[in-house]
C-alpha cells in the first residue's frame, strides 16, 4: 500500500492551462487498453484531480483481431472542478488501429487530437476494418488534428537489445502511446514506472522494457514536437482527506464485508458468473480472511437457493448477479418473501431483453425488481447513484434486509460496476448499526409473530433448543407459520407482507433537492443517471434556468416526500436507460403528468442529452 | 450389521436421553393411507434419537412433492423449499452451520427431473448431506405423470400411449457424481432401512440412499416384483462389506463375474463356489459399485459404496481459518485498498 501527497512538477516547456479534459483510449480487446486506462487514471488521481472513467469493452473476449467487433475503449475525464461523468466528446483520442478509429473517431468534438498507430495502417487492417480507403490521406478527418505516430515501430526500436519476441515487444506499444498522453497533460510518470515493477516483479525484462516504452512515449512527444504545447488541469478543490480510486462492483463488495464486519453476522455469498457482475463474486473470493463464504454455485438458482439456506441458518447471506440471473431467481426470491428470511439480491444491470448486451449499461430491469415474480410479491428496492455509492447502498441493502426480515434487491449497472471515480475512504463507525435481534423467551415467541414497530418475525435460526419449527413456502398462518390454505388467512398474510416492506418508508433520510424547492422544471433520477443529470441540471441553473433535479435512491418503498416535491413543479422530466419504467410508477402513484427522457443504446447519458431535455420542456428550443 | 454397531457404540454422549416421540412434530400427518411414506417416517423418528445428535442441531431439507412435506412432521428445525432446490437450500445451511446435521428429503421427480442438476453438483462436492430419495416412480403430488423413473411404455395420465422417454438410474448418477456414500433400501423392510440411514448419519460428506416408496394411489405395487414377501429373497441381494454375495432363501445363488459382466450362480450352500464377488464398499474406485448399479436381478441393496473425502464445509472452513492466520481482517486497510492519496 502506498500513501502518495501530491507534489507538482515543474513544466519545462509551454504548457496551457485548462480547466478539464476527456481522453479516450481504443484499440484491439487484446492491446490492453483497460490496462493502459487504468494506468492513466491513478495517475490523474494522484495529481489531484477529480475524474470519472468508462470502460467499454466488447462480450468477445477476443473478437478476430482488427475487427470493430474487437474494439475495446476506456474514457475518463479529469477536472480541476467537480466531475460527474466519464465527458460526453472525447478532446483526444488514442488509436491503436484502423478499426480503434473507425468505431470512436465521430465521438470527438470537433478539432479534437485523433493520435493513430499509423503501422496498423496496412490494407489489410483497413479492409478488416470496413475502411475502402486509407482515412488518413483521404481527407475524411479533416475536422480533427491528426497525429500520425509509427508506434509499433518507435516501440521496435526503443526495445532493441532486450531479446524479446516480436510479439513481446508488440505488447509493450500500450506504454509507449501512455507516455505520449503523460507527456501531453504534463503528467508524472512515477506510479505508473512504480506499478510496472510490482508487476513484473518476477521478470525483470518485462520491467526494462516497459519502463523503456513508457519513458521512450514521454521524450518521443516532446522532442518530436507533434502537439505543439501541453496541457495542464490543476488540481481539483476537492475535500480534504485520504482517497483511492474505485469501481462500483469493488465499491458493493466493500459496503458487504463492511455490514458483515459491524453487525457481526458471517457473510454468505451465493452467485453464478455473469457479466457484468462477476467482479463482485471475485471481490468477496479475496477476503475469506474477513470470514466471507462464498460459493460458487452450479446455476443462478442454486445460488440463491444456497443463500437462503444460508440466511435461514444465521448468516447474512447475498446473491449477486445480472438481469438474466434475476429471471431464473424468481421463484426462490418468492421463496426468501414467503419464509421472510433476509437477503440482498444485487442485479448489476446490463442491456437486455435474453442475454442483450452483456457487456453495456442499461436501467432496464427496474419493474422486473418491483413486480417480476407471481403472486403478490413485494420486495424493497434501492439503487446506487455513483461508483462510490454502490458502498453505502451495499451497506443499507443489508441493513434493511436484518431489520425487517425480507430479501432486498440491491441495482446497480454496467456503467457504475466498471466506471470509477476517486473515493474518500469511509469511516465505518460513522454508519448506521445493525444487528440480528435476540429472539424472546421461546414461551412468547411464534415463528410469525412480528416486532410492533417493523413488523418482522424473529430470526432464529436451528442450533437454539426450544425454539424448533419449520418454514417453506406454502402460505403461512399467520402467527404459528403452520402450513395455512384458509381464504381469510392468505389476504391477510397478502397485506401483512406488503404493509411491512411499506414500513421501511420510516428509514428514509428527507429527499434533497438540488436547486430551488419549487419551479418550471423538476428532473427525477435514480441509479446510474446521477453524475449526468447533475451535471445537466448545474450548467442549466448557471444559465439562470428554473431547473432542479432529484436523485432517488430508494425505489420501493419510495421517499415519503417525495409526492410533495414533485407537486411544486411545472414539469417534470425523469431520464432513464430504458423505455420509462420509474416513468410508469411515478405516473401511476402521484398521478403526476411526468415527461420520459429515455435512451437504451447500452450507453450512459450525456450531460448534453439531458440538457437538451430539460430545455425542451422549458420552451427554450 | 457389526459395523453400525460399532459406530453406535462410539457416539458422544449428549443431554437428555430422547426418544422416537420427541422427534413427532404436532402436525397432523397428511399422506394417503397406506402411503410407503409412513414407514419411512417412522424409521427416521426412530432412528434419530440414536445419532448423538441434539435435536436443535438437526435441520430437514426437502423441495416439492408428497415425500418433500416430511419436515412438516420432524419436530426439528425444517425448510420446505421448492420444487427441485432442495440440495441448493441444505448446500447453505450445512456449509454456514457445519455443526448442524441436514437432511435433505427428495423424491424421483423433485430430486432427478427439475432438481437433477442440483443433486449431481451436491454429489460432487460431498456436501455433508444425508440425502433420501423416494423413488415411486411416478408424480403423486400432481396426480400420476410419468417420473424421470418410469419404465419405458408405462402408461400414465401424460402418457396414455405409454412413455417414450428411458429411465433413469438414480444409483448410477450418484455414482457419477463421485457421492461418497451410495446405498438403496425399501419401505417394506424396516430394519434394513433403519440399518442403512443409521450408517448414512454417521457417513461425513454427502450420503444418497435411495428408497424404493410405494405410492398406492398412482403407481401402487411398482416394487412388488422385486420386494414382495414371496418373491424378495430370491430377487435381491442384500450387500454386506466384506462378505461374498450370496442371496436366496435358502443362500444357495450367488454372483460372480464373467468378463465385465456378471452372472449368477447356483450351488449347495455347504460349499459355495471360492470365485463369488465379495463386496468391498471402500475401494478407491467405484467400478465395483457401478458393477452393481447395473443389476437388477437380484436387486443389489445395502451400502453399494462408502469412502472418505473431505466434505465442502471442510475445505471451505479451512481456506478461511487459513486466510485469516495469513492475513488478520482489518477492515481499515481493506477499505484503503492497494494505493491512496491524501488531499491536504
Amino acid at each position: 500500500m502506498s500513501d502518495t501527497t501530491i507534489t507538482s512538477k515543474p513544466a519545462a516547456l509551454p504548457v496551457e492551462e485548462i480547466e478539464s479534459a476527456v481522453i479516450r483510449f481504443a484499440g484491439d480487446s487484446g492491446d490492453g487498453i483497460q490496462l493502459t486506462g487504468s494506468q492513466f487514471t491513478t495517475t490523474t488521481a494522484f495529481a489531484g484531480n477529480d475524474l470519472s472513467t468508462l470502460p467499454d469493452f466488447p462480450a468477445e473476449i477476443r473478437a478476430p483481431v482488427g475487427t470493430i467487433a474487437g474494439v475495446s475503449g476506456f474514457q475518463i475525464q479529469f477536472s480541476s472542478r467537480e466531475v460527474l461523468t466519464p465527458g460526453d466528446a472525447p478532446d483526444v483520442l488514442v488509436a491503436m488501429n484502423p478499426a480503434a478509429l473507425k468505431a470512436n473517431y465521430k465521438d470527438v468534438r470537433t478539432g479534437g487530437i485523433l493520435l493513430v498507430n499509423k503501422d496498423t495502417f496496412s490494407q489489410a487492417n483497413l479492409v478488416k476494418a470496413g475502411y475502402t480507403q486509407n482515412p488518413l490521406d483521404d481527407g475524411s478527418l479533416s475536422d480533427f488534428r491528426l497525429i500520425q505516430v509509427e508506434l509499433s515501430r518507435l516501440t521496435r526500436n526503443a526495445l532493441e537489445g532486450l531479446g524479446l519476441s516480436a510479439t513481446e515487444t508488440e505488447r509493450c506499444k500500450n506504454f509507449f502511446a501512455l507516455g505520449m498522453t503523460y507527456w501531453l497533460y504534463d503528467r508524472p510518470m512515477d506510479a505508473t514506472l512504480k506499478w510496472i515493477e510490482h508487476k513484473f516483479k518476477k521478470n525483470p525484462k518485462y520491467v526494462e522494457a516497459n519502463h523503456r516504452a513508457l519513458h521512450a512515449g514521454n521524450a518521443y512527444a516532446e522532442t518530436a514536437e507533434i502537439f505543439g504545447h501541453h496541457f495542464r488541469v490543476r488540481k481539483a478543490p476537492i475535500k480534504p482527506g485520504l482517497y483511492r480510486n474505485i469501481t462500483g462492483n469493488e465499491a458493493t463488495a466493500l459496503g458487504f464485508i463492511t455490514a458483515s464486519q459491524l453487525s457481526g453476522l458471517q457473510l454468505w455469498l451465493g452467485s453464478y458468473p455473469i457479466t457484468p457482475a462477476s467482479d463482485v463474486l471475485h471481490e468477496l473470493s479475496k477476503h475469506k480472511n474477513f470470514g466471507v463464504k462464498t460459493f460458487q454455485a452450479e446455476d443462478e438458482i442454486a445460488a440463491i437457493g444456497s443463500a437462503i439456506g444460508a440466511s435461514f441458518a444465521g448468516c447474512l447471506a447475498l446473491t449477486t448477479t445480472s438481469g438474466p440471473g434475476i429471471a431464473l431467481k424468481g421463484e426462490a426470491i418468492g421463496l426468501a418473501v414467503m419464509t421472510e428470511l433476509p437477503l440482498v439480491i444485487l442485479n448489476v444491470q446490463r442491456g437486455g431483453p435474453s442475454t442483450g448486451l452483456p457487456t453495456k449499461t442499461e436501467q432496464a430491469d427496474l419493474l422486473q425488481a418491483l413486480y417480476g415474480r407471481n403472486g403478490e410479491c413485494p420486495v424493497p428496492v434501492i439503487a446506487a447513484a455513483t461508483p462510490g455509492d454502490c458502498y453505502e447502498m451495499a451497506y443499507e441493502a443489508c441493513r434493511l434486509a436484518v431489520k425487517y426480515m425480507t430479501p432486498v434487491f440491491l441495482l446497480t449497472d454496467g456503467y457504475l460496476a466498471n466506471g470509477s471515480e476517486p473515493w474518500a475512504v469511509p469511516d465505518p463507525s460513522k454508519l448506521q448499526k445493525f444487528e440480528k435481534a435476540t429472539p424472546p423467551p421461546a414461551a412468547d415467541w411464534k415463528p410469525y409473530k412480528r416486532d410492533p414497530e417493523t413488523m418482522a418475525r424473529a430470526w432464529v435460526a436451528p442450533g437454539l433448543a426450544g425454539y424448533e419449527h419449520r418454514i417453506g413456502g406454502i402460505e403461512k398462518q399467520d402467527i404459528t407459520g403452520t402450513v395455512s390454505y384458509d381464504p381469510e388467512n392468505h389476504e391477510r398474510m397478502v397485506r401483512l407482507r406488503a404493509a411491512k416492506v411499506n414500513k421501511i418508508a420510516q428509514d428514509i433520510p428527507p429527499t434533497e433537492v438540488l436547486g430551488e424547492k419549487k419551479g418550471k422544471v423538476l428532473v427525477v433520477g435514480w441509479g446510474g443517471t446521477y453524475g449526468a443529470i447533475t451535471a445537466a441540471v448545474q450548467n442549466l441553473q448557471k444559465a439562470g434556468k428554473s431547473v432542479s433535479s432529484v436523485h432517488i435512491r430508494h425505489l420501493n418503498p419510495l421517499p415519503p416526500d417525495l409526492g410533495d416535491i414533485l407537486a411544486a413543479y411545472e414539469h417534470v422530466l425523469v431520464p432513464e436507460l430504458n423505455m420509462g419504467q420509474f416513468l410508469k410508477v411515478l405516473r401511476a402513484k402521484y398521478l403526476v403528468p411526468a415527461t420520459g427522457l429515455n435512451k437504451v443504446k447500452g450507453q450512459p447519458f450525456k450531460v448534453s442529452e439531458i440538457e437538451a431535455g430539460i430545455q425542451s420542456l422549458l420552451g427554450d428550443k | 450389521m457389526a459395523d453400525m454397531q460399532d459406530e453406535l457404540e462410539t457416539l458422544p454422549a449428549s443431554g437428555p436421553v430422547l426418544q422416537a416421540k420427541d422427534f413427532k412434530s404436532d402436525q397432523l400427518v397428511r399422506w394417503c393411507p397406506g402411503c410407503g411414506d409412513y414407514a419411512i417416517l417412522s424409521v427416521v423418528q426412530k432412528l434419530m434419537p440414536s445419532v448423538g445428535i441434539p435435536k436443535e442441531n438437526i435441520v430437514f431439507v426437502s423441495g416439492i412433492g408428497c415425500s418433500s412435506r416430511f419436515p412438516y412432521y420432524m419436530n426439528t428445525y425444517g425448510f420446505h423449499s421448492i420444487h427441485g432446490r432442495a440440495p441448493t437450500v441444505a448446500t447453505g445451511v450445512k456449509c454456514a452451520r457445519p455443526e448442524l446435521q441436514v437432511w435433505v428429503i427428495t423424491g424421483d421427480g423433485d430430486g432427478l427431473s427439475i432438481g437433477g442438476n442440483h443433486l449431481i453438483h451436491a454429489l460432487r462436492r460431498n456436501v455433508d448431506l444425508k440425502i433420501l430419495l423416494f423413488n415411486n416412480k411416478i408424480y403423486g403430488l400432481t396426480k400420476g405423470q410419468y417420473s424421470p423413473t418410469s419404465e419405458l411404455g408405462m402408461k400414465t395420465k401424460s402418457s396414455p400411449m405409454g412413455t417414450i422417454d428411458a429411465p433413469l438410474n438414480p444409483i448410477a448418477i450418484a455414482l457419477a457424481a463421485e457421492a461418497s456414500f451410495v446405498a438403496r433400501a425399501a419401505d417394506t423392510d424396516l430394519p434394513h432401512l433403519a440399518e442403512v440411514l443409521g450408517r448414512a448419519a454417521k457417513h461425513k460428506g454427502s450420503a444418497f440412499i435411495e428408497i424404493f416408496q410405494n405410492c398406492i394411489v398412482f403407481n401402487d405395487a411398482v416394487w412388488d416384483p422385486v420386494i414382495a414377501k414371496g418373491v424378495r429373497d430370491e430377487k435381491t441381494l442384500k450387500l454386506q462389506h466384506g462378505k461374498p454375495m450370496i442371496f436366496g432363501a435358502k443362500k444357495d445363488k450367488g454372483l460372480r463375474l464373467k468378463g465385465l459382466e456378471t452372472e449368477v450362480v447356483t450351488f449347495d450352500p455347504a460349499n459355495p463356489p471360492a470365485d463369488l464377488l465379495t463386496h468391498n464398499e471402500h475401494a478407491t474406485t467405484p467400478t465395483l459399485a457401478n458393477v452393481l448399479a447395473q443389476i437388477g436381478d437380484p436387486m443389489p441393496l445395502g451400502v453399494l459404496r462408502s469412502v472418505e473425502r473431505p466434505a465442502l464445509h471442510e475445505l471451505m472452513t479451512g481456506q478461511i481459518d487459513h486466510a485469516k492466520k495469513e492475513k488478520p481482517a482489518d477492515l481499515a486497510k481493506l477499505l484503503k485498498g492497494p494505493e491512496t492519496w491524501t488531499v491536504a
